[in-house]
């Protein structure tokens, strides 16, 4: 009886060490093993674009000697990358298809958001399943009849193709339907009673209740449309409406040898527009997957 | 094709959905009799989903026993697509329950018809882009056809049955599920592990996960290209590095058996900040009391992290797996066309990557749409997959 009440309070003490660190420990910084080792992942996952932005100021004759510090060839890599293989269209090319499907995916799925809480009507449950249903046909598995589709639209090789297919999403309905289901009725209720519409309503009230939502969305939408790449080799053929994703093909092509440094240039800077957006709507991307909570 | 066969299936069919659903009636305490007609009906009729458009050409004479059995099997997936659902649909019928919960609307708009104005541009685009295109995969699937070419002959489901006697496809299949099981165990794995650092509250935790995210940002064409000068036998660091510590250089580009791992290596390390995203946010969500009361026991960090945060983190880590395997059969195709572009040999064609070369390179519609099919087929027994078991567990939204 009396032992085991001693083990008891020896495993609650041991367990209690570990919460109140006491002692020789208290010097050591807290967790410091912990710091350690993110240390270590963060720096194996950050050197491979590290080692891509070194190389992209260096020649080849560098990257053979395997050179660890900048090379003197940065100016020629960008000549080359931005204004012979004019990599800067298609990167131009790529935030307006980008920017103008985030904005228009964002619109549609407000309204729909706003059609499935808002409203009464029938077969609301039907349409929300045909549009939810979605979800499970990835536009690759469709690849070839919409190329086809496309095609027959006289689309081939324009913007809209790059543009109309993605603006309706289900991801965003059914992300806006939740957020606006958990807002409270009387919201509504008074702005019906001062006179709203529905659109104003939206704009005025539901969308500055929105932004973490809307900014997460945001992110996911803006890297999903920057990387696409199946889809645009497929359907535009010339230069000047190519993306960069599938622009970048032709650093690799048209000289006798692969050139390290203007590839790794244009893969850097084909990286850099996604990599603002998510770094300024880092905090909406972070709540918007119930990140915040902590303190 | 006798005329009898179309008979013959609706007679059997209809004779399994009238005792499937007598049965379930009788279960019910409800009329063996309705329930078998009911059953009888849908039973009849739902071959015909697949064997209307298709003229039960998989029957006819000069068939071989695999267009039989293909046949056979398209059956039996609409007998049950169709049987299964009607028997829960009335059976809640019967028992007076409504089949979908009656929402209430507090603070509803009035208006009957501007919320289908506001559906409008949503369901059109889904309609033409999305539900459009994929009845047409399966209309192609049975065509042989070309782009630009005016005419096409209709195959029956040659482009499937020649599929499974393709033992370069099955070769396909096996490196798509050898590249995507890899990309998840040792993807999640890796990410669980560093998640579990980040998730504690220590100094400069918030740097961390911006320095832990970030790939998440960065294209599979990109991943594929960075790791193109990575892995190139010529200038490559990482043989390099090999080279000097163990001695050993790879052929990660040109050996067959290296190639899959230059791919796996290179999507895990793009898709790593989003896995470590779910679990930074899914080990946040773990009640300390649990742990603590654990450790009060004397588990120790291991049998804790073992016997209680990973058993919390099932609904993400499944809903993880489904993620990472959308994206090992999808996003890799650019990773690979920059990297090995499905070579060599062969050796890392993925699914994807051959429905682009056959359907779109060699301009062989059919089989491109058949193949499509069969990966449709795959991501709807993942995704139901995904719904069965996670249910509203998972919650990604805001």
């Amino acid at each position: 009886m009396a032992s085991e009440t001693q083990t008891v309070a020896q495993s609650q003490a041991a367990a209690l060490g570990e919460v109140r660190e006491t002692g020789l420990r208290a010097l050591i910084p807290k967790r410091a093993y912990a710091h350690v080792l993110l240390w270590l992942a963060c720096l194996i996952i950050g050197f491979p674009l590290f080692y891509a932005i070194l190389v992209s100021t260096q020649t080849n004759s560098n990257v053979y000697a395997y050179q660890f510090y900048p090379g003197t060839n940065f100016a020629d890599n960008w000549a080359k990358v931005m204004i012979e293989r004019g990599i800067w269209r298609y990167m131009v090319n790529s935030v307006f298809i980008a920017i103008a499907v985030t904005f228009g995916k964002t619109l549609l799925s407000l309204l729909a958001g706003m059609a499935f809480v808002y409203f009464r009507f029938p077969g609301k449950w039907i349409v929300f399943g045909f549009v939810l249903i979605t979800l499970m046909m990835p536009t690759e598995i469709l690849i070839i009849a919409l190329f086809r589709f496309v095609n027959d639209l006289n689309w081939g090789n324009t913007y809209f193709a790059l543009i109309v297919p993605f603006l309706a999403s289900a991801t965003g309905s059914f992300l806006f339907r939740q957020h606006f289901a958990n807002i409270p009725a009387e919201l509504s209720e008074s702005a019906q009673l001062d006179g709203a519409t529905p659109l104003q309503f939206l704009f005025r009230v539901l969308v500055p209740m929105s932004w973490n939502t809307i900014g997460a969305l945001a992110v996911i939408q803006f890297v999903y449309v920057w990387n696409m790449y199946l889809w645009p080799a497929l359907v535009i053929q010339g230069q000047d409406r190519q993306v960069v994703q599938v622009g970048l093909r032709t650093l690799i092509g048209g000289d006798a040898s692969l050139s390290f440094g203007p590839l790794m240039l244009g893969a850097v800077a084909a990286s850099i527009p996604p990599l603002i957006v998510f770094i300024l709507l880092q905090k909406q991307f972070m709540s918007g997957f119930a990140l915040s909570r902590d303190k | 094709m006798d005329s009898f066969v179309p008979f013959l299936i609706s007679i059997i069919t209809g004779a399994i959905g009238c005792a499937v659903l007598a049965y379930a009636f009788v279960k019910a305490g409800r009329s063996a009799l309705l329930g078998g007609v009911i059953g009888a009906l849908a039973g009849a009729a739902a071959p015909l989903i697949f064997m209307l458009p298709l003229n039960y050409c998989t029957f006819e004479t000069e068939r071989t026993g695999l267009d039989v059995a293909f046949g056979i099997l398209l059956i039996a997936i609409a007998l049950v697509a169709v049987i299964l659902p009607l028997r829960w649909i009335s059976l809640r019928i019967l028992g007076h329950q409504t089949v979908i919960a009656r929402q209430v609307t507090p603070g509803a708009f009035k208006g009957r018809w501007t919320p289908w104005l506001l559906l409008a541009p949503t369901l059109v685009i889904l309609i033409l882009f999305l539900y459009y295109p994929s009845l047409d995969t399966f209309r192609l699937s049975t065509l042989l056809a070309r782009l630009g070419a005016r005419r096409s002959v209709f195959v029956c489901v040659d482009n499937f049955t020649r599929l499974a006697q393709d033992a370069s496809y099955l070769n396909v299949i096996g490196i798509t599920f050898f590249i995507s099981i890899a990309i998840v165990v040792i993807g999640l794995v890796l990410s669980l592990a560093i998640a579990n650092l980040a998730y504690l509250p220590i100094k400069g935790a918030a740097i961390y996960r911006t320095l832990l995210i970030w790939p998440y940002a960065i294209s599979p064409a990109v991943a594929g290209i960075i790791f193109l000068l990575l892995f190139n036998p010529t200038g490559g660091l990482i043989n390099y590095a090999l080279d000097n510590l163990f001695g050993v250089k790879i052929g990660w580009l040109n050996d067959p058996t290296a190639a899959p791992w230059a791919v796996i290596i290179a999507s895990i390390w793009k898709s790593m900040g989003y896995n470590i995203l779910f679990y930074i946010a899914g080990l946040q969500n773990v009640p300390k009391d649990l742990i603590e009361a654990a450790a009060i026991d004397g588990a120790n960090a291991w049998q804790r992290f073992r016997r209680i945060v990973i058993p919390l983190l099932s609904p993400i880590t499944f809903f993880l797996i489904i993620t990472n395997m959308t994206y090992a059969f999808f996003d890799t195709f650019a990773t690979i066309d920059y990297l090995t572009g499905g070579g060599p040999v062969n050796a890392t064609t993925t699914m994807m990557y051959n429905i682009y070369e056959v359907g779109i390179v060699n301009n062989d519609l059919g089989k491109g749409a058949a193949q499509s099919i069969l990966l449709f087929v795959m991501v709807i027994g993942l995704t139901v997959l995904q719904f069965r078991t996670t249910g509203e567990r998972v919650t990604y939204g805001a």
